[in-house]
């Protein structure tokens, strides 16, 4: 949903387009995701199963390139939590949106994270994501953990420096926006949730009433009584119709801006980590230029050296910063618009259909009557 | 007796023609003509029997009275359970007390007009041989004296029209009761209301000569009319200077002056209006009710039209003649020449009645024709109801009368109440022909009757909840706002103010009165302790607000229920409920709360499982039905709690749809891009639409099924109820047969031990007892057959019911869904421009 086809200049051998977590399965508690991409070439189709370990592997090792300049500022695409076929309910409350049904919306966002990370302009072109979407060995099973530790570290650290003051003026608004936003992200994807899970329930009860209802079909040849068991029958239909429109409703809430929403929210989580990845930098430098001032003159020299590594790393990251920023702004807002658009037609689509529905219902006692 | 019982027309003829030779031919012989050609031939017979027995009672001694009575009685005391030996007593208790359901005595009317017959039958046959002679002129003036000039003179100086009525046996005891009525001013609204023959007696008669309504009314001319007019012109005539329209009844001549007035007058009430018969007669009663239940309108045509125009038509005079000829034909011209009529009499009358009689005719008539029963019922309601204001104006109108010289007073005393009477058969016609529902082959007749009294032209609406006091004293009132078509109420809408326990004074009424007959009385929603406790404390929390809302929506379907009932609506406690002023608080009602509602109508479920064990249920239908009942019970009661379930989810998602409208409206401010942040907040207000919506939904869920489910429930229990009520009636006829049994026994053992003095008493308890048994069991079929109509009925109302619910809940889902494609539809292009 948000990748930037234009940007890439990809050294991956699939089209990012074509990227499809296609099914599912579930392997114990384990569950496996069959990915699925054209090959750029146009003669194939590569077929792999990932499970989320792999995704989590694919990751770290993205988090992990040292080598490239100005890493730290770049907004990873962020990964959804770790799903589990009968997952815990704090687990569950932690997948949010992701988490109902059976896992195409958890899937969706898989395919989303994989695309997005190989659209990046700079994530793509890592040797990792050629091989987790193309290779047929699972590559995540070993290694990692280390990073992980890390990640973490560095996490409690931005906590820390949430409160420093920004040097630049650009990034302390956009932190301070953060801030808000993320909040506000995570309570509208949170109020959505809840939703959807009342519609659920919703279609859930008028399942019930319309069984139940079934049962109370009398027998008599008493016409009346014949009259009040066709009644009940349609009207057992009936509730089948609102049970499906609710539950097509909630599909597509979840479907459309459900997972936008949750998007959304996980983005800005990302950047906020990116923005405290820059502070935490940000500190870093500064501790340097104090240290080479008051460096003495013999270590002045070697003080000087650090100090200028750190300013240009920080540049770099805030220069890649900067372009991760305005280009998710642009991907979201695009991203939030489809969502939406989509969101609208669908319930549209199905609003019409159940009137078109329940007129006939309408009609059909009013014929009986 | 056995042998006896079962032809029912045959001890009819039989006793026509004893009458004939007692009094002189004109009286009878039409009746007898009728006899013969028309199914009515039965009811006139019967009257004729009446009047037979009236005379033989007269005739003969007082203690022939006592035998006459009291096969009258029995019955009676039987159908109130309230058994009384003096027979008199008996009536005043029927009449005086507002406990006795009119339809009780209306039933009363209808058992024993098969049982009656043959104990007439046997009186008249052996009565009437010896007084043939003494009928005639003097002797029979002396005796009838005693019988019912008593009566008449009680009656004479409180109101002498009551007395027209009292030619049948019962007469004496009708007397008091009226006097009764007559005499207490205020209170007597109350007590005529619940008999419908006390009502029709007072009632019109107040109409008449009190009533101020305008006599367009009398313009709607009602085929019944016609034949009510002629007794009344018969009357009126009788009362106007030219006498001679009392001479025309030939019982008249036998007796002498101030008597054959009076009585004439009563014979000429009595065949003509059979109806008058059913209150008191019970033989009147069964006729009436068996012609009204097939074609209502023409046989009172046939009876009343021929009747009088046999027996008084020509001796009143070319107006009446005319007037009863042409009434076939010319309704409206007719009532307008009764009034006419009714105008010219002389008297003290005069200026009061003309405009009146009409009135009550035609609101009669109005309801007799289109809608028989169900007019003819709100005619006698209203009557009830006026009663209470008409009494003052009666009291005057008695005292004007004592003014005039004796037998004047008597006279318009005989024509005013000829015309009551006439008019209260009618009504009470009307509202028999529910109740008795005897014979299962009517049964379907009737439905189809019902079908068309379905539409009935009343609706009631329960408005504008309001606390009234303050604490836990506080309660709840209502705006009871009835909108009628019907003739039977003075205005077209009216309005009062009612408490919730009002409500449920009106059931405990109702249900006490109608509920031993099978009745499915519409049951009202319960007391609830902890809603009102809510409501009380005064929060402004949306539960309190909810739930006055249910109830109040509850209370609505209750009283539209009630009214709907076509036996119910005639109650004159129902009236009274929708048109007066100021109720009597109802105190019986505090300790029916909700729990303790629920728990009667547990136990009573708990009974009837009892006693369905202990009963060998005859009839398979009842058996079935009950199993049916009890499985649809529990179908419903599942159903509610679904529903309730889903109403929960509803609110909830409204809840929830108004949470994400306040985040989205959030985020919307938070947005910095401006596109994105215009579309956040137009969301935020489609949201909130949709809570609205959602909102509505839930109540939509609530009230076209929740509830209507919860009424189903509580509809049930009242079915349950009136199968309580059929089976008690067949364990008390089975009593009794075991106690006939062992009087048979003992009757054996005496045979044995050879004491004829003892065996003479112990046949006469077998003959009781026998009596009694044959009267159960008629209880239990009537009880029987009254159910079974009821639970059609019930069935048919659901069915009806629940497809009318589910289309106006259809309607309105249809609705909110195209509200939403409304908001959908704006929101796209919004979400479109994003970009």
């Amino acid at each position: 949903m948000m990748e930037e086809v234009n940007e890439v200049t990809s050294t991956l051998s699939v089209d990012i387009q074509s990227i499809k977590v296609t099914e599912v399965v579930k392997d114990g508690a384990t569950l496996t995701f069959l990915i699925e991409s054209e090959k750029l070439s146009g003669t194939g189709v590569y077929h792999v199963d990932r499970t989320y370990d792999d995704f989590e592997w694919l990751q770290q090792h993205l988090f992990s390139q040292e080598e490239v300049s100005g890493i730290q500022g770049v907004i990873f695409p962020p990964l959804p939590v770790k799903a589990q076929a009968n997952a815990s309910a704090k687990v569950i409350k932690q997948l949010g949106i992701l988490g109902l049904g059976e896992w195409q919306a958890y899937c969706k966002a898989m395919e989303t994270f994989v695309r997005q990370i190989a659209a990046h302009s700079i994530l793509g072109k890592n040797n990792a994501v050629e091989i987790f979407l193309t290779s047929s060995d699972p590559p995540g099973r070993h290694r990692v953990r280390k990073n992980i530790f890390n990640r973490l570290s560095q996490a409690m650290e931005g906590m820390r420096n949430e409160g420093h003051k920004d040097v630049d003026e650009f990034f302390q608004t956009e932190r301070d926006h953060n801030l808000v936003f993320t909040g506000c992200a995570k309570t509208a994807a949170e109020r959505f949730l809840d939703v959807v899970q009342t519609e659920q329930k919703i279609a859930v009860a008028c399942g019930h009433f319309s069984t139940a209802l079934r049962l109370c079909v009398e027998q008599g040849e008493d016409p009346d009584q014949l009259d009040f068991s066709k009644v009940c029958v349609k009207l057992s239909e009936v509730f089948e119709s609102i049970q499906k429109n609710v539950t097509s409703v909630a599909e597509n809430n979840v479907s459309t801006l459900g997972l936008g929403l949750d998007l959304e929210s996980r983005y800005q989580e990302a950047e906020k980590e990116m923005l405290n990845r820059r502070t935490c930098k940000l500190v870093e430098l500064e501790t340097t230029r104090r240290n080479a001032e008051k460096a003495k003159p013999v270590k002045k020299a070697a003080m000087e050296e650090v100090k200028k590594a750190a300013e240009t790393e920080f540049d770099h990251i805030s220069g890649v910063a900067k372009e991760e920023i305005a280009r998710l702004q642009a991907a979201r807002v695009k991203m939030l618009q489809q969502a939406l658009v989509q969101w609208c037609e669908k319930q549209l689509l199905t609003a019409k259909e159940s009137a078109d529905q329940f007129n006939q219902h309408l009609q059909a006692f009013r014929g009986m009557a | 007796m056995d042998s006896i019982l079962s032809p029912t027309i045959e001890p009819s003829n039989v006793l026509i023609k004893p009458p004939v030779d007692l009094m002189d031919d004109p009286l009878f012989e039409p009746v007898s003509i009728q006899t013969a050609n028309t199914p009515s031939s039965k009811v006139m017979s019967d009257p004729s029997d009446d009047f037979v027995d009236l005379t033989n009672n007269i005739t003969d001694s007082p203690d022939e009275e006592d035998t006459a009575e009291s096969p009258v009685a029995d019955p009676e005391e039987d159908n109130t359970e309230i058994p009384l030996d003096e027979p008199a007593e008996e009536f005043e208790d029927i009449f005086g007390s507002e406990t006795e359901a009119p339809q009780e005595e209306v039933v009363e009317a209808d058992v024993t007009v098969e049982e009656t017959p043959t104990d007439k039958v046997e009186e008249a046959s052996s009565v009437t041989v010896p007084p043939v002679d003494g009928k005639t002129g003097s002797d029979e003036e002396g005796e009838a004296i005693e019988t019912s000039s008593d009566p008449i003179i009680n009656l004479g100086a409180d109101l002498p029209a009551v007395k027209t009525e009292q030619p049948p046996p019962a007469s004496q005891a009708f007397v008091d009761p009226l006097e009764d009525l007559l005499s207490d001013v205020s209170p007597a609204a109350e007590t005529q209301q619940p008999p419908p023959a006390s009502v029709t007696f007072a009632d019109p008669l107040v109409d008449i000569i009190i009533d101020d309504s305008p006599p367009a009314e009398t313009q709607e001319p009602p085929r019944a009319s016609k034949a009510f007019f002629d007794p009344l012109e018969d009357l009126l005539g009788a009362v106007s200077p030219a006498t001679e329209t009392q001479q025309p009844p030939p019982a008249s001549q036998t007796f002498s002056d101030p008597l054959v007035d009076l009585l004439s007058a009563a014979a000429e009430a009595k065949i003509a209006t059979p109806a008058t018969v059913d209150l008191f007669d019970e033989e009147g009663s069964d006729f009436f009710t068996e012609a009204r239940q097939t074609k209502p309108a023409k046989q009172q045509k046939s009876l009343f039209g021929e009747a009088d125009e046999d027996l008084f038509g020509e001796p009143l005079g070319a107006t009446s003649k005319k007037a009863v000829s042409t009434e076939p034909k010319d309704k409206p011209v007719k009532t307008k020449a009764a009034s006419t009529d009714v105008s010219n009499m002389g008297g003290p009358l005069q200026d009061s009645t003309p405009a009146e009689p009409a009135d009550l005719f035609s609101e009669e008539a109005v309801a007799t024709v289109p809608i028989v029963k169900n007019t003819s019922a709100a005619s006698s309601k209203t009557n009830g109801v006026h009663s209470e204001e008409d009494m003052d104006i009666f009291a005057e109108a008695t005292v004007e009368l004592s003014l005039d010289s004796p037998r004047e007073e008597r006279k318009k005393d005989v024509t005013v109440a000829p015309s009551t009477s006439a008019a209260a058969p009618l009504s009470a016609a009307a509202s028999l022909v529910k109740p008795q529902a005897a014979a299962l082959e009517e049964l379907e007749e009737e439905e189809e009757e019902e079908e068309q009294e379905d539409k009935f032209e009343i609706l009631v609406s329960v408005k504008d909840p309001e606390k009234v006091g303050d604490g836990m004293n506080a309660y709840m009132g209502y705006k009871v706002t009835t909108q009628t078509q019907m003739p039977m109420f003075r205005n077209k809408t009216f309005t009062v103010r009612r408490r919730f326990s009002d409500f449920l004074g009106l059931y405990e009424k109702l249900s006490e009165k109608h509920g031993p007959n099978g009745f499915i009385v519409p049951p009202p929603p319960e007391k609830s302790i902890l809603g009102m406790t809510k409501v009380k404390v005064g929060k402004d929390d949306s539960s309190a607000a909810d739930f006055v809302e249910r109830r109040r929506a509850a209370l609505e379907r209750y009283l539209q229920r009630v009214v709907n009932h076509p036996s119910l609506l005639q109650d004159p406690d129902v009236r009274e409920f929708l048109e007066r002023d100021e109720l009597p608080r109802a105190t019986s009602t505090q300790a029916l709360s909700g729990a303790g509602f629920l728990k009667m109508i547990n136990k009573a479920t708990d009974a009837v499982s009892k006693m369905t064990i202990k009963m060998n249920e005859s009839d398979v239908w009842f058996e079935e039905k009950l199993q049916e009942v009890e499985s649809s019970d529990q179908h419903f009661r599942k159903l509610h709690a679904l529903v309730e379930s889903l109403v929960v989810h509803r609110k909830e998602l409204s809840l929830n749809t108004a949470g994400f409208a306040k985040s989205t409206a959030m985020l919307g401010s938070a947005e910095d891009n401006t596109a994105l942040s215009r579309a956040l907040s137009q969301l935020a207000e489609v949201e909130d639409k949709m809570e609205q919506l959602h909102q509505d939904q839930a109540a939509n869920d609530t009230f076209s099924f929740a509830e209507l489910i919860a009424d189903y429930i509580r509809l049930l229990g009242a079915v349950r109820g009136s199968f309580d009520h059929r089976m008690k009636a067949w364990q008390r006829w089975q009593d009794a047969q075991t106690a006939l049994q062992k009087k048979r026994e003992t009757e054996a053992k005496l045979l044995w031990a050879n004491k004829p003095d003892k065996l003479q008493l112990a046949k006469e308890e077998i003959a009781e007892w026998e009596a009694k048994v044959t009267q159960y069991e008629r209880d239990f079929e009537r009880v029987s057959a009254t159910v079974r109509k009821e639970v059609v009925r019930f069935e048919k109302e659901k069915a009806r019911n629940c497809k009318r619910e589910i289309i106006n809940y259809l309607e309105c889902l249809l609705q909110s869904q195209q509200q939403l494609i409304k908001y959908w539809e704006a929101f796209l292009p919004e979400a479109k421009a994003i970009a």
